[in-house]
């Protein structure tokens, strides 16, 4: 549970109306800190800590979020962000589906995962590769399991800070300064998730 | 390596759990979020809630224990039973549930399908087929309104004529339950998921007939599932998760260990 000693400070859910925000929050709320939810950009700027969820289709969420003023306000956050899911590829340049601009936060394009005749979406628990040391994956290792849900994905790049593999390799983390990003959900990732929840709370800004 | 996933299916009926055996004869296991909390501690990799009176009487689900499990566990769930509109499903999925699994409503109304898949991705619309094999006509059928066996009825689909349409309309996951195997524990029914597997290229589930560990071997081995859904001898601890999981990854099965 959070002590006093956390770094979490005041963390805010951006409400990007498209994701499924409940788990998240419960999620976060497990370890014992509280978490608002909010669209609002002085709740978003005042945080310390920022989640930008994301379930669905690029096309669609980037609509609902253009439509909020969400760009503006997250493209000056200078605060830790965590991208999930969806979240993580919106914070790339483009991505394929729908063919639409993104926030451009972290360089990338996302694009069809190309799964060699697996089956699509890759859908389940999956473990990770080529795990940097970068805070987010503290205690992490290629024996631990998340729970992934996609059909599109970022190729490995500079940015990638760990990787994953279902016919081709693919960004399973993304980092761009403040702006970090996972393709699984680790709210849905039992105690391997909830680590890396609770590293990015934990995280020094 | 992507796992196979084990998914203990918690039949719903008024707020409790309950499990019959073909479909009839419910009897009471327990109260719904201790057991989803329970399943998810031991090592399940995902669970499904499916409220077995829910279509066959009209109602929607009773959706306030989804936030409810939503809250206490860190794995996945999906949601089945009368969700027949996108406020049906909207309404689940912002309680906390990762994905919703419909029916008899997909067969009333294949576009559902896809007007779910448009709104909410593909990645949450799971279709449930419930497949009877016809001796007389040698075919696998498929069947609706299957929660009440007064209103059961075949329809004019067979099985891989369904599966092969509901990919077409956008669904993300099917879940195959194999009626004449269901809660009788003799084993999957892998040739049936073998001809269901060569149709369908989306994650397919298994479900009905687990009664012992080698089921599970089969069925994964044999039929390439991607997940076994079970409930009865995950109920009646006839099979413990965790020996069931090493006996997968000491059989080279890729499984998510305990």
């Amino acid at each position: 549970m959070a002590n006093q000693n956390s770094n979490a400070g005041k963390v805010v859910i951006i409400d990007t109306s498209c994701a499924n925000l409940s788990s998240l929050k419960f999620g976060i709320e497990r370890l014992g800190y509280q978490v608002e939810v909010s669209d609002k950009a002085d709740v978003i700027k005042s945080a310390d800590k920022v989640f930008l969820p994301g379930v669905g289709a690029a096309g669609a969420a980037m609509e609902i979020i253009n439509g909020k003023g969400i760009p503006q306000i997250v493209r000056e956050l200078e605060q830790p962000v965590l991208g999930i899911c969806l979240g993580m590829q919106l914070m790339t340049e483009f991505s394929a589906e729908g063919n639409v601009d993104c926030l451009g936060l972290i360089p990338g394009q996302v694009k069809p995962l190309q799964a060699e005749g697996l089956r699509l979406p890759h859908m389940g628990w999956n473990t990770l590769s080529q795990i940097s040391d970068h805070p987010l994956f503290e205690g992490i290792t290629g024996q631990d399991y998340f729970y992934f849900v996609h059909s599109l994905c970022v190729n490995p790049s500079e940015y990638t800070i760990a990787q994953c593999e279902y016919g081709q390799a693919f960004s399973a983390s993304l980092c761009n300064g403040n702006f970090m990003g996972v393709q699984f959900h680790p709210e849905r990732s039992g105690k391997s998730g909830a680590r890396v929840i609770q590293n990015f709370l934990e995280m020094k800004a | 390596m992507l796992a196979r996933r084990i998914i203990p299916c918690l039949d719903v009926k008024d707020g409790k759990v309950v499990k019959g055996v073909k479909f009839r004869n419910h009897e009471i296991i327990g109260d719904i979020v201790p057991l989803a909390e329970k399943y998810s501690e031991m090592g399940a990799d995902e669970l499904v809630f499916y409220d077995i009176t829910a279509s066959s009487d009209s109602r929607v689900v009773d959706k306030s224990w989804v936030s409810r499990i939503a809250e206490k566990i860190d794995i996945p769930f999906c949601v089945a039973g009368g969700i027949k509109t996108i406020e049906d499903a909207r309404i689940i999925l912002e309680m906390g549930a990762d994905k919703i699994s419909i029916n008899s409503p997909a067969l009333a109304n294949p576009e559902l399908i896809t007007e779910l898949n448009r709104r909410f991705g593909q990645q949450c619309v799971v279709v449930g087929i419930d497949s009877f094999f016809n001796k007389e006509h040698n075919q696998y059928e498929v069947y609706q309104f299957t929660g009440d066996e007064t209103r059961t009825q075949k329809t004019n689909w067979t099985t891989f004529d369904w599966i092969k349409k509901v990919q077409e309309m956008g669904a993300g996951e099917i879940v195959l339950n194999c009626m004449n195997q269901d809660g009788v524990r003799q084993g999957y029914d892998i040739e049936q998921l073998k001809l269901a597997r060569e149709a369908c290229n989306v994650p397919l589930i298994a479900s009905g007939g687990a009664g012992a560990i080698e089921h599970f071997i089969d069925v994964f081995q044999q039929a390439d599932v991607d997940g076994a859904l079970a409930a009865s001898v995950f109920h009646k601890s006839v099979i413990e998760m965790e020996e069931l999981k090493n006996v997968l990854i000491n059989n080279k099965v890729e499984i998510r260990p305990c």
